[in-house]
């Protein structure tokens, strides 16, 4: 019995360790191929330690170009795709009207489509239409995908709002323009900015819709699944990590935040 | 930052009554008249390209409109094979994911609660694979792996897995951090073994982040194209149904057949997503 017991203690702890480090494995083998001495274009093998590509994160051919592009796509995406649907969100909490269901239904379906799916129905559409394709379909595909994903963060948060702090607004005459803005919108701003990031991350790393429909553009996945075959450059590596690092400690800082916020609530 | 759109652990208010009015028609016009115009819209789109005949002439990438139901049929005739093997691919993966997922989830949510410093560093370790290129870890799995295990159904499902796993544990996560944990306490002092109170109490509470864990998994797994390239860890022999669908749009211009097989694809995606919802009894998620 005591026996079957500390086998079962042990059993989470070790199987969620070793899933951790299969998880992160990879992580550190793109930051560690990042200093990998040069030579030709190839990156699979390790040719020793150098700082050459971290002295010069542009040296290969069109990397920069591919991460400044994805940069413009993932912000514009982002900021559309907030903006659309965070109105989407307040409505859905807050009003009552027909067809509902059918509205929630139209925004989970595309998180339920398999990508592939979803880059070839546009794809075809701009074939019909006959516009080119470009930075602009990639943008305006990235802002359909990522609408969905902020609807619903953005919902969990109007729905967690208490009503009566609006409610005490109104009763000190705030005019509804003044309660929305002073009361509500910084209440949301969390869930807002917590939408915006998940928006951004998706864009910047979405490689399938992209592919169907980039034409010749490039963003930065599409690079490195181009290069994938000749090699990838130790460029594309430094540029990966650097995007790790600043989102990982952006992250860091809002737990860090969260944690003392809880702490604080619970000494009050 | 994924995890903000899981883990919403403040609790849904009493919302006053809905009002009704113009303002939410304002509020909702712009982006549903964006979802109309790029998604309902390109789906129709499919459908109609997934009917069309060659053009006369037969110049690569021209199509007619026509009604050619035919080419659901030949579709599904020429490339069933990759279609069985996405979803074969996909289901060991889902299922060998979440047995590995569901630990690290009880790990998260359960065995660390109320040490928040070390849940919040779990946590931001589960996420950590967002943060970095996808395309670049898989690479990397080339380079780490075995050279004859690349290529392979393991080499391709051991991918799929991979990529997949912080979309199973999130979700499973959530559930479980919201379990109340004198449930499990109730069912050991009514002298349930360890086993039987997890089969009884554990599981069934956490079913819904299962459901959403597995379905979040599922769903890409099936219709991704980039684990089972050859650039990446498939081979010839590997192609799964996304590889059929990009390579016939993008590359032979083929596009009814591109577009028949997507509807396809989704279909029966459909199909096994609603029996397993039904099932698993969690329609309320949906």
């Amino acid at each position: 019995m005591n026996h079957r017991f500390s086998l079962g203690k042990l059993f989470v702890p070790v199987i969620g360790a070793i899933v951790l480090i299969y998880l992160l494995l990879p992580i550190a083998y793109v930051v560690i191929f990042s200093f990998n001495a040069r030579r030709g274009r190839n990156n699979i093998e390790w040719h020793g330690f150098s700082l050459d590509a971290w002295h010069n994160p542009c040296g290969a051919p069109q990397v920069c170009q591919a991460f400044g592009n994805s940069i413009l796509v993932g912000v514009v995406a982002t900021v559309v795709a907030t903006v659309l649907g965070t109105l989407i969100a307040i409505a859905l909490v807050r009003y009552k009207f027909r067809g509902r269901s059918t509205i929630s239904l139209l925004l989970f379906t595309p998180m339920a489509t398999p990508e592939v799916v979803l880059g070839a129905g546009l794809a075809a559409q701009f074939l019909l239409a006959g516009v080119e394709k470009g930075i602009g379909t990639i943008i305006l595909a990235h802002i359909m995908f990522c609408i969905s994903y902020v609807v619903v963060a953005v919902k969990a948060r109007v729905a967690s709002l208490d009503p009566s702090i609006e409610e005490a607004g109104r009763d000190l005459y705030g005019s509804p323009m003044q309660v929305f803005w002073r009361v509500t919108f910084p209440m949301l701003l969390p869930g807002i900015i917590g939408a915006a990031l998940l928006s951004f991350a998706l864009s910047f790393d979405d490689f399938i819709i992209t592919n169907f429909n980039s034409g010749t553009a490039t963003t930065f996945p599409k690079f490195i699944y181009v290069s994938a075959l000749k090699g990838v450059p130790a460029q594309a590596n430094v540029l990966a990590s650097i995007v790790f690092f600043g989102a990982l400690l952006l992250v860091i800082i809002v737990q860090m935040v969260n944690i003392n916020k809880q702490k604080r609530l619970a000494r009050a | 930052m994924a995890f903000t759109a899981f883990s919403a652990t403040s609790k849904a208010v009493e919302q006053a009554p809905k009002k009704r009015g113009w303002i939410a028609l304002i509020l909702l016009a712009p982006g549903i008249a964006y979802m109309l115009l790029f998604f309902v819209a390109p789906f129709i789109q499919l459908a109609i390209t997934s009917l069309q005949a060659p053009a006369e002439g037969n110049g690569i990438g021209q199509y007619v409109a026509a009604l050619q139901f035919s080419n659901y049929w030949a579709a599904v005739q020429e490339y069933w094979p990759q279609l069985l093997r996405s979803f074969v691919y996909s289901i060991i993966a889902t299922i060998i994911g979440l047995l590995i997922s569901y630990p690290v989830a009880y790990l998260i949510g359960v065995k660390v609660r109320g040490k928040p410093m070390l849940q919040g560093i779990l946590l931001i370790l589960v996420v950590a694979p967002f943060f970095i290129s996808q395309l670049l870890r898989t690479l990397a799995w080339k380079s780490i792996l075995p050279t004859d295990f690349i290529g392979t159904d393991g080499s391709v499902i051991f991918g799929l897995i991979y990529n997949f796993i912080p979309f199973m544990v999130l979700p499973m996560f959530a559930s479980l951090q919201a379990l109340d944990l004198r449930l499990v306490e109730a069912g050991s002092d009514l002298y349930g073994s360890p086993v039987t109170v997890f089969r009884r109490v554990t599981l069934p509470l956490s079913m819904p982040g299962i459901v959403s864990g597995t379905l979040l998994s599922f769903i890409p797994m099936s219709g991704d194209f980039v684990v089972a390239s050859r650039q990446f860890l498939g081979s010839v022999d590997t192609a799964m149904i996304g590889n059929v669908i990009e390579s016939n749009f993008l590359q032979t211009q083929n596009y009814p057949m591109a577009a028949a097989l997507s509807i396809v694809l989704m279909i029966i995606i459909l199909i096994m997503v609603a029996t397993y919802v039904r099932r698993s009894g969690a329609e309320d998620l949906l």
